[in-house]
């Protein structure tokens, strides 16, 4: 059992938002930017790792039940996506590394 | 015969409305799980109403979404105020897309939207041309 918060402590991400969700249960990785394609290819539990900061990025999380999304890079996040990610208790996480260095990282941790 | 009553729910949806993104889309799965309805089922019309939904913000004038439940479907119809599709055949092609540079940085516009609908529908069908509505229907089959 893997969960959003070890997985915090693990790779000392930032907790932007919807720290709420951080006892989420963690069942993959999926690494995408574009989001109906994202739509179509993520699974429940997976951790979504992408550069896109819009607001939309919390639609998708809550609708494909994701247990959370990381920023990569320190990208921007806007202030109506952090807000949205709180009421919607979708943990939005941030990170310095890129989104490769990321999915090494939790593929370790998945091992 | 049995008769069992219908649900039907009607979501505006907003030109450009970015802020209600996909609130049609999460009540509809909301409303499915409290019926009760299958995991798998439930998934496909996540899927399909939130890339119908978008279609309409981005694409269109605005628009309604209308969510039907009865025993044997879950049907879904969607109709906006144009400005229509000229070519079906290509809008419904995987990677065709009219989004603007714009519309594209925010993660939209990898033409995946209709083929995603399609995909997830055990029906489909979608009828526009130029300067007119709009109108797509796609069902799920609950037995
Ligand atoms: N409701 C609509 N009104 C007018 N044009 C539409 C509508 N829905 C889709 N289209 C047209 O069909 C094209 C393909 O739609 P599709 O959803 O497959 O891709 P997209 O919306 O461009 O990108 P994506 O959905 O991958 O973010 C759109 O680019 C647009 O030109
Ligand atoms: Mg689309």
């Amino acid at each position: 059992m893997f969960t959003v918060k070890n997985l915090v402590e693990e790779l000392k991400l930032e907790i932007v938002a919807g720290e709420r969700g951080m006892i989420n249960l963690i069942t993959d990785v999926y690494i995408g930017d574009l989001l109906s394609w994202v739509m179509a290819k993520v699974d429940d539990g997976n951790i979504w790792i992408t550069i896109q900061t819009h607001e939309n990025i919390v639609a998708v999380a809550v609708l494909k039940d994701l247990s959370c999304v990381i920023i990569s890079e320190n990208a921007m996040i806007d202030n109506d996506t952090i807000t949205r990610a709180n009421v919607e208790e979708i943990p939005l996480l941030r990170s310095s590394l890129n989104s490769y260095q990321l999915a090494l990282r939790i593929g370790e941790l998945l091992k | 015969m049995k008769r069992v009553g219908t649900i039907q729910i009607k979501y505006m949806i907003a030109k450009n409305d970015f802020s209600k993104a996909g609130a049609a889309a999460s009540n509809i799965k909301k409303t499915l799980r409290k019926l009760g309805i299958s995991t798998d089922v439930i998934k496909r019309v996540a899927v399909a109403a939130y890339e119908t939904e978008m279609n309409v913000i981005i694409h269109s004038h605005g628009g309604i979404m209308y969510l039907n439940i009865d025993v044997e479907k879950v049907t879904i119809i969607a109709e906006d105020k144009g400005p229509g599709i000229e070519d079906i055949e290509m809008a419904m092609k995987e990677g065709y897309s009219t989004a603007t540079s714009q519309i594209r940085e925010l993660g939209f516009g990898a033409g995946m939207g209709l083929p995603n609908i399609k995909r997830c529908a055990d029906n489909f069908e979608i009828k526009s041309s130029l300067e007119n509505s709009t109108i797509i229907k796609m069902s799920f089959n609950l037995k």
